[in-house]
């Protein structure tokens, strides 16, 4: 997105006339920590190959590169060298010009009222001067988005809060920096420096922000806020370090210009859930004009083709539902979000505040049984749960590149649900439950999902719901309850996006019932060979596969309560059960398990464990692997398809073509090969693939497989044409035959490239060998 | 010589001070401090342990005798750092701490020409053949707050529906103890039969038996004269029955404020004979309580109940022996009651109740709702002189004391000036060994005709709280001796309104370089920085008050010394210094008064 923003403003002086300020000057991001330098090895290897040259370089050069610059406590630095500096003010002259000149009107010192909306669909916008008919309204009102959202007759929650950002303006300097020195970020001093009129503009994120118009009084326009000299005294210090001789250098002002950020760092974009035409682009988190030119294509080409050309979930504003809308929570969340822009960005990061909004009722008995918690569409969930006689490190020592501390207590979590049983309270997905009088559920659901949904009452199937280009909006498992009622479960962040999807989708005069039931009920996952003892210890029913097939899903009694829908899935691959319970019986349930399940040697375990399974048996997840882009075909999930099903669904058409020409990208699962686990840094998402030395995709996820004793990566991988660069089909051969590295920091690992998933079979061998006596023991 | 000047220029500060130096009713060596059963009388026998000290003359009591283990412990370089340090303060400061000893049988003799030049000392230090260098001896700032913070505590009042409808925030208190064990007491506590809040310090003298009994006891004292008719007949009936009693007092406690086990059951029946009488004079016609008359008479009643429990005695050995020294010691009060918009100080004795209030412009200003009962307050030298006969007029208050010993006018026991001879003798004679080989208790006030020359009758004022009364500061004279109260208001409201009220910095067109603005930035936050560190309005304030230099900010180094002072020497740079800060709700203050 930054890189199109450069290109755009780069051109758009030569194409309007008008002076942006354009400046060539690069930038150079120091680190003061090892930690620091290892995430910019990160950020360099990806922008290396995604075109945007950047090096590694050592204080020295950094010096040579900025006069002023104190580098005895830097360990590196990187330098992207094309990164340029503009004036945002004549930026946004110059776009409005030129989009004048395209015909574009463009209305000065005038407010709206509020957007008019007919049948969910965007019609006017009510302003100050008059009504303006439209289909297409943008909300790009930046800190007054959030109440102009508001202000609809059908609210659109915009989650994004205001805080003070503060930066300094300082005189020229006696002998000025040349024009193209580089724009300095020390983000462990937590500041960036640039050259300004000769001077420095030097700003940064604090650690103590301070969010503003939390109440909704908000400034009529944009003014500048009272300066807050104490408050800026750590940058200034910070500022005065990185380089001693501004000492002298006399203020010119302090300047306080609200900042709009979001719960989650990203800028928020897209269509309104509930509003058809209502588009959205705000909380640009002070990088507003860095990515403005490439959010703006996004959403250009979001408006004209329905969707935009590269994946957005993470900047969708349908990630967020109304919960994250609370005034409350925003303050408090943007005042984490502030500092952490600027501070180290680490794997398995969870926000600390907003949080303990959505609990299971099973919340407090895994508290009390040392459940370390994330957080995912605020709802909380286990990450793995710390021995009483085990002490894990502070947060803020906790944070690492390398092997984390939790890596046995996970891996005794991974054990046993091999051998033994574990359960996992999963009850944070998304659950959705479908009914009609008639057979219109049916045939919605039909044309809606990728496989064929017309199975016996029982069953569940595993199933995409694509779009028009064959792409993932939703990966589901959805169980047929009756002839005419269906249980969808999608995945956790999905509740706003999938609900839109399916209502946008669902012919609108139907008696076609759609219950969101998330809350409803609790989902406890028994993974392990033994949970089908423990169930039917519990239920006086059998429960072996002979008379409970995999992928089957009854309504049956565990122990005293009635109505348990017992589903034998476990999302990872692994024998078990998925049991969803009303609410009002979970801790009955939970407690039976646990007390029945002693003697099979039962445990909780966390998302931790169950994310290094599904990844170990290539389980791929929406919205980390999978997205809007990606189809079923091009990650080996054929299966899931059903061409043939006797109707159309959307996507078809697409997959059609797909399988007839091929896949130009294919999910392929990796195995690091020279890796070592407790030395060298870990993988996680983002990594570049190398096939035979080129640059041939990007890993999506990763996991260390306790099985294998391995780190296995997903990954796409394209088949990037050695002359041209043209993607080309790839083929299952092509994936085969190609030696792989993946790019850790800089460092690349080999890897071995797989399409299907290891059988675990040694395992199970090894097991037999290693009985022993404290396999007895309770654990 | 120097010795003695140096024990003698940091003020005699011990409480009890007695000419030929025999005897200290509170023994430093109480180990348990739950217990605080003193053993007695302890005789300072001064123990010439080396001929070569011959200076040590019974011109100077305890300090001296505590000053041995010290040597003894070769921890004399220590002491000679900290003396060389008191010395110096002494001589350069203008204004010494004037924490005197609110007891003494006469003025020190040695006060003043003892007083030695820096130099003298300097000599007899260097002159000693085990003098080693004078060591400096600082406390990290963890140290010191851990120290400040020991006994500090917070109350929030609940909130409930998320809104706090009393007028009372919560409060902040602690203590800093300059005696051994401390003698100053602190209570809090909420009336739940009535409405309204009890807070309360109490500051003892001549041990602590006597505010640690009041601080136990006043507040049910209060109370219960504050209880309706039926709610009195409703608990005394329940207790005729065995039935569970109605609870009136829900205390707000710190751990290490204790309650005594053992006088427990001697207290309730006390207070129970208090209700009885109550329910008698009350004939069944309600009437509204006045609180002001309420707390003079607990507070009236529980001192005679002090004086009649020590006169009537226990036969169990261990309470005839509390009994007596609760009576023997003496302890003030000042105790506030707040109820809605209705606040009442009672007050005995020279504890001090100040209400810091918000002016418009955002200024701080005290306001005074006490008066000292010392001999600083005119109107109470004329009520003694009245109260006695006029021959009588000059030795009744001489050098500023009650019969030229007791600094208070008011007191809680004292019995020693409120008995008779004739009764003082009698008891002292029935009472146990310990009592009667005590001098101080023997001892009878020179120009004792007619007692009583000491009362606990409080005096009570009345304020109606405004919007801008923001909070009520009630401590002990540890801390009015050491601060203006003009400060105390100021920081403590500078502390609870936090940051707000520093000026902002603008550059506004000036020259200034970043380097210049840096300093500047550095040197409000280092000022900033020690409110940070406290989480509780009273140690913040007990910050300022031991560690304030002459520029009135805190003084890591000064308050690092002051509070390194061994504890026998402590006394005599500060006196126990008790507060409790309490916060009051604008919100409803301002409500209560929009209903009128």
């Amino acid at each position: 997105m930054a890189d199109y923003s450069n290109k755009l403003y780069h051109q758009l002086e030569q194409e309007t006339g008008i002076q942006t300020g354009y400046i060539r000057t690069g930038s150079v991001f120091l680190a003061q920590t090892q930690d620091r330098l290892i995430s910019l090895k990160r950020i360099n290897s990806r922008l290396n190959v995604i075109g945007i040259p950047s090096e590694i370089i050592s204080p020295k050069k950094v010096a040579e590169l900025h006069p002023l610059l104190n580098v005895h406590d830097l360990v590196g630095a990187m330098h992207v060298p094309e990164d340029a500096v503009v004036s945002s003010a004549d930026v946004a002259l110059a776009l409005a010009s030129a989009a004048s000149q395209n015909g574009v009107q463009i209305y000065d010192r005038t407010s709206i009222l509020h957007v008019m909306v007919k049948k969910g669909q965007v019609t006017a916008v009510e302003t100050d001067k008059g009504q303006i008919e439209c289909q297409y309204f943008v909300n790009c009102a930046g800190q007054w988005a959030y109440e102009l959202g508001l202000s609809n007759e059908e609210p659109v929650s915009i989650p994004l809060h205001a805080c003070e950002h503060f930066y300094l303006l300082t005189r020229p300097l006696e002998t000025p920096l040349r024009s193209n020195t580089p724009t300095v970020v020390d983000a462990d001093g937590r500041i960036f420096i640039r050259n300004w009129q000769g001077g420095i503009l030097s700003g940064g994120f604090e650690k103590n922000p301070k969010p503003i118009f939390t109440e909704g009084k908000n400034q009529l326009e944009i003014q500048n806020l009272q300066e807050d000299w104490d408050h800026f005294e750590p940058l200034l210090s910070s500022l005065l370090r990185r380089m001693p001789d501004l000492e002298t250098l006399e203020i010119l002002k302090l300047v306080n210009c609200p900042e709009t950020f979001t719960p989650d760092m990203r800028c928020i974009m897209g269509e309104s859930p509930s509003v058809q035409g209502y588009f959205v682009l705000a909380g640009m988190n002070s990088a507003g004009l860095s990515f403005g030119g490439g959010a703006g294509r996004y959403l250009a080409e979001w408006m004209v083709h329905g969707y935009p050309s590269e994946n957005i979930w993470e900047l969708d504003l349908k990630r967020f539902g109304a919960l994250q809308s609370s005034r409350t929570f925003l303050r408090h969340r943007v005042m984490e979000v502030m500092p952490l822009l600027y501070d180290l960005k680490v794997p398995r990061w969870d926000f600390q505040t907003g949080r303990q909004l959505r609990t299971s009722p099973l919340y407090d008995r895994l508290d009390a049984q040392g459940a370390r918690w994330m957080e995912k569409h605020g709802f909380e969930r286990p990450k793995y749960f710390v021995p009483p006689d085990k002490d894990l490190l502070a947060l803020e020592q906790s944070k690492t590149f390398y092997k984390p501390d939790w890596f046995d207590i996970v891996e005794s979590e991974v054990k046993c649900c091999k051998e033994a049983v574990c359960v996992i309270d999963m009850s944070s997905f998304t659950k959705f439950e479908i009914t009609s009088a008639g057979d219109q559920a049916l045939e919605v659901l039909q044309y809606l999902f990728s496989n064929d949904l017309d199975v016996p009452v029982g069953h569940i199937v595993h199933t995409g719901m694509l779009n028009q280009a064959g792409g993932y909006e939703n990966d589901c498992s959805i169980a047929r309850l009756g002839k005419r009622s269906f249980f969808m479960i999608s995945p956790t962040d999905q509740q706003v996006h999938c609900w839109a999807w399916l209502k946008k989708h669902m012919p609108e005069d139907s008696n076609l019932l759609l219950e969101d039931v998330t809350w409803k009920y609790t989902a406890l996952n028994l993974i392990g060979p033994r949970a089908v003892d423990v169930l039917s210890e519990l239920s006086y029913a059998p429960m072996t596969p002979d008379h409970f097939p995999s992928l089957f899903c009854k309504e049956m009694s565990v122990g005293y309560a009635n109505g348990i829908r017992v589903m034998s899935m476990t999302h990872t691959g692994e024998p078990g059960f998925m049991l969803y319970i009303p609410i009002e019986y979970a801790l009955h349930v939970y407690n039976e398990v646990m007390s029945v399940g002693q003697k099979y040697g039962i445990r909780n375990a966390g998302y931790y464990a169950l994310r290094s399974l599904r990844i170990e048996k290539f389980f791929a997840f929406w919205g980390q692997d999978l997205n809007t882009l990606t189809t079923p075909l091009e990650c080996g999930r054929e299966s899931w398809v059903k061409l043939e099903k006797g109707m159309d669904f959307i996507g078809r058409d697409a997959l059609l073509q797909q399988k007839q020409n091929g896949v130009y990208k294919r999910l392929t699962m990796f195995i690091l090969d020279d890796h070592d686990t407790d030395l060298d840094l870990w993988p996680w998402w983002g990594e570049p693939i190398y096939r035979n030395g080129q640059y041939a995709g990007k890993t999506t996820s990763s996991a260390y497989s306790y099985t294998l004793e391995r780190h296995v990566c997903l990954g796409f991988v394209h088949n990037f044409s050695e002359d041209t660069g043209e993607e080309q089909v790839v083929t299952a051969d092509f994936i085969n035959r190609g030696e792989y590295e993946i790019d850790i920091a800089g460092h690349r690992f080999q890897a071995k490239a797989k399409l299907y998933p290891v059988t675990s079979l040694f395992t199970h061998k090894r097991r037999k060998d290693d009985v022993e006596l404290s396999d007895l023991h309770g654990k | 010589m120097s010795i003695s000047a140096l024990l003698s220029m940091g003020r005699c500060c011990c409480r009890c001070c007695c000419p030929r130096g025999l005897w200290m009713l509170s023994a430093p060596c109480c180990d348990d401090r739950r217990m605080c059963v003193c053993p007695g009388p302890r005789r300072i026998g001064i123990p010439i342990r080396s001929s070569s000290l011959p200076l040590f003359s019974d011109a100077m009591p305890a300090p001296t005798q505590l000053f041995f283990p010290l040597i003894r412990n070769c921890e004399l370089s220590r002491i000679y750092g900290t003396a060389c340090y008191c010395h110096h303060r002494h001589l350069c400061c203008s204004s010494p701490y004037l924490a005197q000893s609110r007891l003494r049988y006469a003025p020190h003799p040695a006060y003043a020409t003892f007083c030695r030049p820096k130099e003298s000392w300097w000599q007899y230090t260097q002159g000693r053949r085990y003098a080693s260098t004078p060591q400096k001896f600082y406390l990290t700032p963890p140290q010191v707050n851990s120290i400040l913070k020991a006994n500090e505590y917070s109350f929030k009042v609940p909130e409930f529906d998320g809104k706090n409808v009393s007028s009372v925030l919560g409060f902040d208190s602690n203590q800093l103890p300059a005696n051994a064990p401390i003698e100053d007491r602190r209570s809090a506590a909420t009336c739940l039969q009535t409405r309204g809040m009890l807070l309360g310090v109490f500051d003892g003298h001549a041990g602590c038996a006597c505010s640690q009994a009041v601080s136990e006891r006043l507040f049910y004292y209060i109370a219960v004269s504050l209880l309706p008719h039926e709610t009195l007949l409703e608990i005394e009936n329940a207790v005729e029955s065995g039935r569970a009693l109605l609870p009136i007092l829900q205390w707000h406690k710190h751990p290490n404020d204790y309650f005594s086990k053992e006088a427990s059951k001697l207290y309730f029946n006390s207070l129970r004979t208090y209700w009885q009488e109550l329910i008698d004079l009350n004939t069944g016609e309600s009437t509204d309580i006045d609180v002001k008359e309420a707390l003079i008479n607990a507070f009236k009643r529980l001192d005679n109940d002090i004086s009649l429990e020590a006169q009537v005695g226990d036969p169990n050995s261990f309470l005839n022996y509390l009994v007596l020294r609760v009576a023997f010691s003496g302890a003030t009060a000042c105790v506030a009651h707040v109820d809605g918009v209705d606040l009442h100080v009672a007050n005995t004795g020279d504890s001090r109740a100040m209400l810091g209030v918000q002016e418009e412009d955002g200024s701080w200003s005290a306001v005074t709702l006490s008066n000292d009962h010392n001999a600083q307050n005119e109107r109470e030298l004329e009520r003694l002189k009245l109260e006695h006969p006029k021959n009588e007029a000059k030795s009744v208050v001489k050098q500023d004391r009650l019969l030229g010993l007791l600094m208070p006018f008011r007191a809680f026991g004292d019995v020693k000036f409120k008995w008779s001879i004739d009764l003082q003798k009698r008891v002292i004679e029935s009472g146990p060994d310990q009592l009667n080989d005590n001098e101080y208790t023997k001892f009878i006030p020179p120009n004792y005709y007619t007692p009583p020359y000491l009362t606990a009758e409080p005096e009570v004022t009345y304020h109606r709280l405004r919007p801008q009364d923001k909070f009520l500061v009630l401590a002990t004279d540890g801390l009015w001796e050491t601060m203006h109260r003009q400060d105390v208001v100021r920081i403590v409201g500078e502390y609870l309104t936090g940051m707000h009220h520093q000026q902002p910095i603008a550059v506004g067109g000036y020259k200034v370089t970043l380097g210049q603005m840096h300093g500047l930035l550095t040197e409000r936050r280092a000022k900033m920085s020690s409110v940070f560190e406290d989480q509780n309005a009273a140690t913040h304030l007990i910050r300022h008050a031991v560690g304030n230099n002459e520029f009135g900010t805190v003084d890591h180094e000064r308050l690092s010394k002051m509070l390194s002072l061994p504890e026998e020497l402590a006394r005599m740079y500060r006196d126990d210094i008790t507060i409790i800060v309490v916060q009051f709700n604008s919100h409803v203050v301002g409500a209560y008064q929009n209903q009128e």
